[in-house]
């Protein structure tokens, strides 16, 4: 092959990527940042968000650039290690946040005050809401609307349902076991237990896994069921999400189980720990958290 | 034994005992039978079923059982220590929680679940009971060692100060714990706050039964020097009481009971301050009557709270701090406003 196929080769390849609106070599796990590309000239360039799933987000639709400063519990990606902190849900730095000069803040819901504040300031707020797979997807396309990045947006939001779809199908036609998704509890004991109900991005992560969660009427995102009621409810497996522990200590959670003997997952031994924080964040990487489930849930499908 | 006062405390200790012991019984016996769940209790109760297999019997011997049994002990536990406390303090306001026993074994509790550190076990304590024990007693021995001048007895305004400082400063590092920690922490940590006899095994309550025997024997030396001292310590030192012994005995069996109670349900409230005053309502101040009363009194009221915890709102579940605050605040307002 002569040196000026390859760059021939070269040329087509970058442009074909470049024709997709999608980076190159994004395939292999370019770790949550999209390349930047420009945004439209009245989108907001000095963004603060303080709502970790929504800085994931402007960071994988290419808003990356211009997010100046994150909340407190912001990790990911790597880059936002660089910003300035300023606060979270309960302790906003409102004062730190004004002298940034940010265009658009991303706030909680119920930060009304905060609103207020910057409404008063003249600064334009986003208003995050949390809610289900559908509200998280639909989050991304208000984001890609509100910063310029709408083509970004809408790649984000076809690779997400597009993963989405692949695991339903690798799961379609199994048995649907009856799943418990725990995501708290007291470290060494099965007190305090929070579990996910059926209302929430958590439960239909567990319905794209191809499990049934074991609390159908419970209309709300948190369950705190009693070991009397863990007893009753009989599922067939159990997920433990642990965000953040390093290491997924399984011999732990099998030790504690292990005294609610008669549960069919205690018996079939099917307790699994599952770590990463990209379990409970309602961003892009979902996709991956419902894998992760439907591994657990259906290891024969993988 | 011929002195016609003393056999008729003599009864009225046994009568009490029987009586508030029966009830206690009753409380008891009932309760597990009742829960969420409809159990069949011959297969509960049937040996040939092996017991990984038998779901009536480990709802009933692993879910309910222990749960009233804890509740029992934490009930009985923090009634006594609320009387002694009263008595101690001569307060009528004091709580098993006054002097920061409570807050210290939160700000333990609140460590484990906010900053972690669940791999701690030591024997049948499990990292959360056992940091809340290990605060109630840093706590205790604080305020211990402020109020405590060596060979005089202690002064009660000096004790009360400074635990009611200790409450105060503890409750504000929990804040800042709080503060500082992530949202699904917090949550955590303050439903444990609410109090929770959800114990799942006998482990965590054999492990706290040492303690509260302790705390039981240091309680039996007490009443007649309480009955003595909550009068004043210059009369009872008149009529031969060691006053300081008796405080020190006071004060440690009465907060080793506190802290016992806490790491195994949290900090339950109102039992410790509303179970002494409706019995001393029944029975009388004297303690050689209203302490055993006040305990088995006390633990048939947490375990009956409990049931209603557990069964009212059903398949969800009120924590039982909230159920002991709702149920005890107006019943005994309801008694004080009758008896006034």
């Amino acid at each position: 092959m002569t040196k000026s196929t390859i760059a021939f080769l070269l040329v087509v390849a970058l442009n074909v990527a470049f024709l997709q609106g999608r980076p190159f070599g994004h395939a292999g796990g370019d770790a949550g940042q999209a390349a930047a590309s420009q945004p439209s000239p009245a989108a907001p360039m000095r963004i603060v968000s303080l709502v970790p799933a929504v800085t994931e987000s402007l960071f994988a639709i290419g808003a990356g650039p211009q997010v100046v400063a994150v909340s407190s519990f912001d990790h990911f990606p790597a880059a936002v290690e660089a910003l300035p902190r300023v606060g979270a849900l309960l302790d906003p730095d409102t004062e730190r946040i004004l002298s940034l000069r940010p265009d658009l803040v991303v706030v909680y819901g119920s930060q009304t005050d905060l609103q207020a504040q910057f409404a008063r300031a003249g600064i334009r707020t986003y208003v995050y809401r949390h809610g289900g797979l559908a509200d998280t997807l639909d989050t991304i396309s208000g984001l890609g609307q509100v910063t310029g990045q709408p083509a970004g947006a809408a790649r984000v939001v076809t690779a997400l349902r597009a993963s989405l779809a692949t695991i339903r199908r690798r799961v379609a036609g199994r048995a649907r076991p009856r799943t418990l998704l725990v995501f708290s509890r007291q470290p060494g004991s099965l007190r305090g237990v929070y579990a996910s109900g059926s209302v929430g991005f958590l439960h239909d992560l567990l319905e794209v896994a191809g499990a049934t969660n074991v609390f159908p009427e419970f209309r709300q995102e948190s369950v705190q069921p009693s070991q009397e009621t863990l007893l009753a409810r009989r599922p067939d497996v159990v997920v433990e999400l642990q965000p953040g522990a390093a290491v997924a200590d399984t011999n732990e959670a099998r030790r504690v189980w292990a005294t609610l003997a008669s549960i069919p997952a205690v018996r079939a031994n099917r307790i699994h720990v599952l770590t990463g924080a990209h379990l409970v964040t309602a961003g892009p990487r979902l996709g991956d958290a419902a894998e992760a489930i439907a591994r657990a849930v259906h290891p024969g499908a993988f | 034994m011929t002195d016609p006062a003393r056999r008729s405390t003599r009864t009225r200790v046994w009568l009490a005992v029987a009586g508030f012991g029966a009830v206690a019984t009753l409380t008891c016996v009932l309760a597990p039978l009742v829960g969420t769940t409809s159990i069949s209790f011959t297969r509960a109760f049937d040996r040939s079923i092996p017991f990984a297999d038998n779901v009536d019997a480990q709802i009933f011997f692993v879910a309910r059982l222990p749960r009233v049994v804890a509740g029992a002990l934490v009930g009985a536990a923090l009634a006594a220590a609320g009387v002694v406390f009263q008595a101690l303090l001569r307060n009528p306001l004091a709580t098993p929680f006054t002097l920061g026993v409570s807050a210290g074994a939160s700000l333990g509790a609140m460590l484990v679940l906010i900053l972690g550190g669940g791999a701690v076990v030591f024997g049948a304590w499990s990292p959360v009971p056992l940091a809340s024990l290990l605060g109630a007693g840093a706590a205790s021995t604080v305020v211990y060692v402020l109020a405590n001048s060596p060979g005089r007895a202690m002064s009660t305004t000096v004790l009360l100060l400074a635990g009611v400082t200790l409450n105060a400063f503890l409750s504000a590092l929990i804040l800042f714990v709080q503060f500082l920690a992530d949202f699904a922490d917090v949550y955590r940590a303050v439903r444990w706050l609410m109090g929770d006899l959800d114990v799942g095994s006998f482990d965590p309550i054999l492990a706290a039964l040492p303690l509260l025997l302790l705390a039981g024997a240091g309680f039996a030396t007490l009443p007649s020097s309480l009955n003595l001292l909550s009068v004043g310590a210059d009369l009872a030192a008149h009529r031969g009481v060691n006053v300081a012994r008796t405080q020190k005995w006071a004060f440690a069996s009465a907060s080793l009971a506190t802290s016992a109670a806490v790491a195994v349900g949290g900090p339950i409230g109102f039992i410790g301050i509303i179970v002494p005053h409706l019995v001393r309502l029944l029975v009388g101040a004297d303690h050689r009557v209203l302490l055993p009363a006040s305990a088995l009194f006390g633990a048939a009221f947490l375990v009956a709270c409990d049931l209603l915890a557990r069964t009212v709102m059903a398949p969800v579940e009120i924590p039982v701090g909230v159920v002991t605050a709702l149920l005890g605040g107006p019943f005994f307002l309801w008694l004080l406003v009758r008896h006034a």
